[in-house]
């Protein structure tokens, strides 16, 4: 397994039982996290969940209430954010207003008394790798958002650090540009071999970016492993949920339609359309077309409402007058994936 | 149909903007006019009256004769030089006791205790300018409590040019704090956190960063400190012993003397250095920011 390789690289990043309160409310209850050399890690989650104070306790921009931060094997958790080694990419890219683009990428170059012409040549070569030459001498309110957040990503990896912090970088981005932005920068951080410890709440951006995603859940890691595990094996209902969407089954429900009893988890994209006798009978309630793919909405005989997504890869049957008609779905038995069962299913979404 | 008549006027208002925007500005514009650029007109034109030295009557004849007097005679020079001299103290004082004051209540505190430094700030300007002054009056008088934290009477800096500048920049510190407390509090927390994180120490960060970002602030309170303190005359008349700023002169023409155009011509000076200093932070570019 994937995760197993990782665990006999190199460490970069190891939290332990690291918890942080702000007054009564607790941000952090007890991480641990073993975090690879080289490794694309994504914290992902709601908001509130923890993930970015987990990211500001590494930088050590908080300290913890308990527990210890290590990077590349040395114990960090008291130290400074200017000793230690790493840098962050800010939500909000916090560039400099009053210094130029040149002078912004080569602040902590200048900080480390690097002499002036290779700081300046590196960063040159840190603007070209974003694909920003020429823009050095313009202010960063002379710059679009998505330029910006270019110059922020290269202001981080001009120091060349053990490993990257990225606080929700793409958010304030439009789609499109977002987008893009997630295929450069995979491609950046392959290419400098650098950790990047990246923060979200879009599971797409996780999914596709990661080697490895932890799913954050009121200050707790409910479960780490590579996309396609906690996509394809949600360890809880809130994972389920939260990552993509799924249709959660429990009670009498689950018993009629598995034959067994306990909570389960079925994705929208593995359940289709069927003429099989043995398959769950049902009634469309909605029709939402999505351009690429269909969502119905179908309830159950059995009790249950579910969403359906069918990829229109063909032209999409008529919608018109679907809703209403009686179907049946089916999916296969390994598509069905059992979850713990009790407090956690209340989550279900 | 009231509602209906109602809507009518908001339609014509819409139709007619210019009237929309001369109902706006009438009241202002009115103000600015009369009163305060009117004011300065008349200041500005009678500064080049004179007075006839028999009768004391106002002679309304154009004549240079006050300003040849103003930069012929030692004593004005001098004392528009001790003036702006003053006013600069008084404003470097309260630029750097302000800045770390302003950090701390914007950076530093808590969101509770913040509050009550805003307002622990602006209390001292409820309180009558006269009366403090007077206080001050008291700390600094022989044998008063400054003497005694310098060893014994007479040992402290006593009444004089060094007790006005002291006395100003606690009058004026407030005019200080502000703008530079509302420019910290504009400043993102990340800027600073972005600095740390490139290696910064604390002290690097206030240089390269936070000050640098400031100076539109500071420059803003410096207009106030500035010309607050270059048009005072009773601190210096309170605390200031022997000395003479621009403002005494002027007051003493107007009472005493009752040479009311040379007191404008004096006026003028203040006013000219104003300008000067404005078009200075201007050129600086400092103003941009605002």
């Amino acid at each position: 397994m994937i995760t197993e390789i990782r665990y006999n690289r190199p460490m970069t990043v190891e939290l332990s039982g690291l918890r942080k309160t702000f007054g009564a409310v607790t941000a952090v209850d007890g991480i641990d996290l073993r975090i690879g050399d080289g490794e694309f890690f994504s914290m992902l989650g709601p908001s509130g969940s923890g993930k970015t104070t987990v990211l500001r306790l590494i930088a050590g921009f908080e300290l913890p209430t308990a527990g210890t931060v290590a990077l590349d094997g040395r114990d960090v958790t008291r130290l400074a954010p200017f000793e230690r080694d790493v840098n962050t990419v800010f939500q909000d890219y916090a560039l400099f207003p009053h210094l130029s683009v040149q002078e912004n990428v080569e602040y902590g170059l200048k900080v480390r008394k690097v002499a002036k012409r290779e700081r300046r040549d590196r960063a040159r070569e840190a603007l070209a790798k974003v694909r920003l030459e020429g823009f050095g001498a313009r202010k960063p309110s002379a710059m679009s958002g998505g330029q910006r957040q270019r110059v922020a990503l290269a202001r981080a990896l001009v120091n060349r650090p053990k490993v990257l912090l990225l606080d929700e970088p793409l958010g304030a981005l439009d789609r499109k540009l977002r987008e893009q932005m997630q295929v450069e920068l995979k491609a950046i951080q392959r290419d400098a071999g650098i950790t990047f410890v990246f923060v979200t709440h879009d599971q797409d951006e996780a999914l596709t970016m990661s080697d490895r995603v932890a799913v954050f859940d009121a200050g707790r890691i409910v479960q780490v492993g590579t996309p396609e595990a906690v996509y394809e094996r949600p360890v809880s209902a809130f994972v389920a949920g939260f990552v993509g969407s799924s249709n959660v089954f429990t009670g009498e429900t689950a018993k009629t339609l598995f034959k067994k009893t306990g909570t389960f988890s079925v994705r929208p994209e593995k359940i289709a359309f069927t003429d099989e006798a043995a398959a769950a009978p049902g009634t469309v309630a909605e029709v939402i077309y999505a351009g690429p793919v269909t969502r119905y909405v179908v309830d159950l005989d059995a009790g249950a409402r579910v969403v359906v997504v069918e990829q229109n890869s063909r032209t999409p049957r008529a919608l018109a007058g679907l809703r209403g008609q009686r179907v049946r779905l089916g999916w296969h038995e390994e598509h069905v994936i059992p979850l713990p069962s009790g407090k956690d299913s209340a989550h279900a979404s | 149909m009231d509602a209906g008549v109602d809507g009518d006027q908001g339609v014509s208002m819409h139709r007619h903007p210019r009237w929309q925007l001369a109902g706006l500005l009438a009241a202002p514009v009115l103000w600015l006019v009369v009163a305060y650029l009117g004011a300065l007109g008349v200041l500005m034109v009678s500064a080049f009256w004179t007075v006839n030295g028999f009768t004391g009557g106002i002679v309304r004849e154009f004549s240079l004769a006050n300003f040849r007097t103003i930069l012929g005679e030692e004593v004005y020079r001098t004392v528009t030089l001790r003036s702006v001299g003053v006013a600069a103290a008084v404003t470097v004082i309260c630029a750097v006791v302000a800045v770390p004051m302003a950090f701390y209540m914007a950076k530093v505190a808590s969101a509770r205790s913040r509050h009550w430094l805003v307002i622990a700030v602006l209390t001292p300007l409820w309180a009558s300018y006269l009366v403090k002054a007077y206080a001050w009056r008291v700390l600094l008088g022989n044998g008063g409590p400054i003497d005694s934290l310098f060893g014994g009477p007479g040992r402290g800096p006593g009444y004089g040019l060094t007790a006005t500048v002291i006395v100003l920049a606690y009058l004026w510190l407030p005019y200080m704090i502000l703008p530079i407390y509302a420019g910290l509090d504009r400043l993102p927390d990340s800027l600073l956190e972005a600095s740390a994180d490139l290696g910064a120490r604390a002290g690097h960060t206030l240089r390269r960063i936070v000050l640098p970002l400031l100076v539109p602030s500071v420059a803003a309170g410096s207009i106030f400190t500035f010309s607050l303190s270059l048009g005072d005359y009773i601190t210096v008349q309170i605390v200031g012993g022997k000395t003479q700023l621009i403002g005494n002169l002027v007051y003493a023409n107007i009472g005493a003397a009752g040479n009311l155009p040379f007191a404008a011509a004096l006026a003028t000076i203040p006013v000219l250095i104003m300008v000067i200093y404005l078009i200075a932070v201007r050129r600086s570019g400092a103003l941009e920011e605002l």
